[in-house]
């Protein structure tokens, strides 16, 4: 006998349920709050003291919109806007052709050496954005040896920041192109093929559009990224105002912090506007790559190779020149007057004027910061995207953790002056201490490291939890036995890129050290200032011997961990 | 062996599982409309509908893994309704097997066990015990990603049944499996239900796989049930159009009622066996494509019921059975389709363009409203 269904929808009466929590459920909800917390104190916090003492005179007084009024009606400061931008753009209608082209070559073309170029072209990660000043003050500075290829324009000013930001934004414009073009889809080539189309259009309609995103992406990065920095128009910029460097001079030089949140702000700006244009292109993105996409296998063409093989060979040239300056800087006595190999500077120059001790701070740091950096980034990630329960919690994390992204350094770092070194903040002990330089960095690398956590959790079955649950295993034991050794790929990547950037930064903790916790990057400003260019160079030569250090290191434990458990990461194809 | 119900030392009277009332919207979407169900003790029940029906949601509120908005669910006598899921007594096998990938198969299988403070001794007994049960007595080295889909789907049942639960979830088991493989797992899967007489819960689109495989269907339709009923009640008399519809395939011809079992349709007439309108009411009737006898012109189709001059307008070919499509010869009747096997269209001649007489039982016709 057939039983029908008793009653077609009809509102049914019925009082609501209110499902149990489980202590283990709680206690991830608990954590999820703390790390909500967290972010809140160490992102909000500061941000927020920016805004309220930009509306303050340095009295405290509420004065509005008054000190915008008097920054913008400074024309010196007014120029430091437009030089900004101008400067930025400059930098990315040029770096971005250079680094598509090294990426088109590395992707689509047979050209021999297409790692090594890769490498190479990556390198430039590795130094703090001083180095690049240093470098071109060396080669086209008032002794350079190049210094009549400029004819007659000093190399102090915007011709500087621009060349030496081309050169620091360089890897960052690569890392993202080369992504771009290798989620492309062999099967459209090998369909505009079958139809005869040539060359160039298959260039125009599949590879540009393909690319655009990426385009995008890395064009507001290497604008941001050129907004924000301070330490190269700091060191080349001579009298040439920009942004960054008004702060620093508001804060530092006059101890004004109002007059810096002001700039701040404006700062903010810019940068804000790329952020959001990046965000909402990479929403557009999704389902662009199916998961039917078969990668494009180029094939070997001799003219074109050659072609692609000449520009890459000069590129990644000019990359080691500027690099082999700042490294062959600190191996001499004096430039230019005395050629001669000496280790003085590292002796004489760090050693004994007491600047090492910065070096092992800055080691130190990044250690603090790649090892807290990564537990606190993937254990919130885990937490946001295998737990279940307070929606709103989960959206307010997922705001947070994109927000740093789109604050510059210097801003995040006035922040946290103004926040930590606030009498009434029951923190303000943490002030001047290596720990609040770790949280800055972490804070302020932290996008980047939470969406490579996010990527590899997602690419996780999202039924484990539920499977342990069914057979009563905590949450967390199925962290520690399956999560973590399935994603440990992705968390020692996101422990290199913190530990490399707290190696190089500057611009957020500049204002955060206080003298026995000076880092390296500092004190290559401090030492440039004081015209010790070799000791400088040398300290430059130093963060980039440690972070190349790390990378082998991370390569190394990566490719052993990959063998190890090829077993199962890499299985044969199944009988 | 011997599969060992936790609750079933206490054998409490009435259905193992019981869902009263169980409703659940996702914002603005009523994923389930008051679902009542009553499970018994060792069945195996498929819950079949098209996607969004609401049967994968139901099977999560029953394992605690979503909450329902309303309702009661009572697990072996205790009420569950508000259990957290890892307080429940259940195991789950998902679509996607959800391995651990790190960790070995016999780990896998071990996972639940280990938690439960056994023995070393015990878990490799019943590891064993349990891969020898599925078939794959030497896989316990290996790594998930070393064997086929169906072995992984295999494992994943032995890890859900390791800890011997009173209920057995199975979430769309089969659907990433080739058609083969489907075929065999589909039997194995119920022979091991029916060998350890554990409640079990199934759910999928695939109306093959429900009516081979289950003691009872649930038929739903956008989160609501439109039937329960053993395979054969499902198919040989639907209780609602959307069942009918769904399961086989069906002829439906529109009719008024003409009172003693008769309908007039178009321009013909038909009797059915039951039930009886009332003249002048409206109805469908649902007609299977093999409840439709074609006789060839010349073959004794006198006195068979509801005999119709007819013309055979296509054969389709589909092995042992062809699809004959039927022209009837009146005004206002669709077109059929019956469902003859390959001899009968060679001996009957059954070309298109043939002139035949189709016959059809009353009680093959099914009246709905």
């Amino acid at each position: 006998m057939s039983t029908p269904a008793a009653s077609l929808p009809l509102p049914p009466a019925g009082t609501a349920v209110k499902p149990l929590l489980h202590w283990q459920d709680r206690l991830a909800q608990g954590l999820l709050v703390v790390c909500c917390a967290a972010l809140a104190l160490f992102l909000l916090g500061p941000l927020f003291m920016i805004l309220v003492k930009s509306v303050q005179n340095r009295e405290g007084t509420f004065v509005g919109l008054l000190q915008f009024q008097e920054y913008l009606a400074t024309p010196r400061l007014r120029q430091s806007i437009w030089n900004t931008l101008w400067v930025a753009l400059i930098v990315t209608g040029i770096t971005i052709p250079l680094a598509f082209t090294f990426a088109y070559a590395l992707t689509r073309s047979c050209m021999p050496g297409r790692s090594m170029f890769r490498v190479i072209g990556l390198t430039p990660i590795l130094a703090p954005s001083l180095l690049s000043a240093i470098s071109f003050i060396q080669w086209f500075g008032n002794q350079g040896m190049l210094k009549g290829l400029l004819g007659g324009t000093t190399v102090y000013g915007p011709v500087g920041i621009v060349i030496s930001s081309i050169y620091a934004t360089f890897p960052h414009a690569l890392m993202i192109v080369l992504t771009a073009l290798l989620l492309s889809d062999g099967r459209l080539y090998e369909a505009a093929e079958s139809l005869g189309t040539r060359t160039w259009r298959k260039f125009f309609t599949i590879t540009l559009p393909g690319a655009k995103y990426g385009l995008v992406s890395a064009a507001m990065v290497v604008f941001s990224y050129t907004v924000s920095d301070f330490g190269i128009p700091k060191v080349i910029g001579g009298n040439f105002n920009v942004l960054a460097v008004d702060i620093f001079k508001q804060v530092i030089g006059q101890q004004n912090f109002n007059k810096g949140a002001v700039v701040s702000l404006i700062l903010l700006f810019p940068v804000l506007v790329a952020f959001i244009v990046d965000w909402t292109m990479q929403g557009k993105q999704q389902s662009q790559f199916s998961a039917r996409a078969v990668p494009y296998a180029p094939k070997p063409k001799a003219w074109f190779d050659s072609v692609m093989f000449a520009y890459c060979l000069v590129v990644a040239l000019l990359l080691l020149a500027v690099l082999g300056m700042a490294i062959y800087t600190s191996f001499i006595k004096l430039w230019p007057y005395d050629k001669s190999f000496s280790l003085r500077h590292y002796t004489f120059g760090l050693i004994d004027a007491g600047v090492i001790g910065s070096f092992f701070n800055s080691l130190k740091m990044a250690f603090a910061s790649a090892l807290f950096g990564t537990t606190f980034i993937f254990g919130c990630a885990y937490l946001l995207e295998k737990t279940r329960g307070m929606p709103g919690t989960r959206a307010m994390i997922r705001l947070l953790a994109a927000i740093p992204m789109g604050v510059p350094g210097m801003v995040l770092g006035l922040g946290y002056i103004l926040f930590f070194n606030h009498p009434d903040n029951p923190l303000n002990g943490l002030y001047h201490t290596l720990t609040i330089l770790v949280l800055s960095t972490m804070v302020h690398y932290y996008t980047s490291s939470h969406l490579t956590a996010v990527t590899a959790l997602k690419a996780l079955d999202a039924e484990f939890e539920s499977v342990s649950a069914s057979l009563k295993v905590p949450f967390y034991k199925t962290f520690h036995r399956v999560t973590v050794p399935v994603c440990l790929p992705a968390i020692l990547d996101i422990g290199r890129y913190l530990f490399v950037n707290a190696m190089v930064t500057i611009s957020a903790v500049v204002f955060l050290y206080a003298p026995d916790t000076q880092l390296a990057a500092v004190a290559i400003l401090n030492l440039d200032e004081a015209g010790e260019i070799g000791p400088a160079a040398a300290m430059a030569t130093l963060i980039v011997s440690a972070s190349t250090v790390v990378c082998l290191l991370y390569a190394l434990v990566t490719r052993v961990l990959l063998t190890r458990t090829q077993a199962w990461r890499a299985p044969a194809p199944a009988v | 062996m011997r599969h060992v119900a936790p609750s079933s030392e206490k054998e409490a009277s009435g259905p193992y599982l019981k869902l009263d009332n169980v409703s659940k919207s996702f914002g603005k979407f009523r994923a389930l409309t008051g679902v009542a169900l009553a499970i018994e003790r060792g069945e195996l029940v498929t819950f079949l509908g098209p996607s969004g029906c609401g049967k994968t949601t139901l099977l999560r509120i029953i394992a605690g893994l979503e909450s329902q908005d309303t309702g009661t669910i009572i697990q072996g006598g205790k009420d569950i309704s508000r259990l957290p899921a890892i307080k429940r007594d259940y195991g789950i096998v998902f679509q996607s097997y959800a391995l651990f990938p790190n960790l070995t198969i016999f780990d896998n299988v071990a996972y639940g066990l280990v938690n439960r403070r056994k023995g070393m001794d015990e878990i490799r007994r019943r590891v064993a015990e349990l891969l020898k049960l599925i078939g794959l007595p030497d896989s316990g080295e290996k790594y998930p990603g070393q064997l086929s889909g169906g072995q992984q789907q295999r494992i994943a049942l032995a890890r859900a049944l390791a800890t011997s639960p009173g209920l057995l979830l199975l979430d769309e088991p089969l659907s990433a499996l080739d058609a083969l493989e489907r075929v065999r797992l589909r039997g194995e899967i119920r022979a091991l239900q029916q060998r350890l007489g554990v409640t079990t819960v199934l759910v999928t689109h695939d109306q093959e796989e429900a009516l081979s495989m289950a003691d009872r269907i649930v038929v739903m339709n956008q989160g609501h049930i439109e039937q329960v009923g053993t395979p054969r009640e499902i198919y040989e008399t639907p209780a609602t159009p959307f069942a009918a519809d769904f399961i086989g395939k069906v002829n439906v011809l529109a009719a008024v009622a003409e009172g003693g079992g008769r309908f007039r349709a178009g321009g013909i007439t038909l009797t059915v066996a039951r039930p009886d309108l009332a003249a002048g009411t409206a109805a469908r009737i649902y007609l299977r494509p093999e409840d439709v006898a074609v006789h060839a012109n010349g073959a004794a189709a006198a006195g068979a019921p509801n005999a119709l001059p007819a013309t055979v307008t296509k054969v389709e070919f589909l092995g042992a059975f062809c699809m004959v499509g039927i022209a009837i010869a009146a005004a206002d009747v669709p077109a059929l389709v019956a469902n003859v096997p390959r001899h009968a269209v060679d001996a009957g001649g059954l070309d298109p363009g043939a002139a035949v007489t189709i016959s059809i039982s009353p009680s093959a016709l099914r009246v709905l409203g």
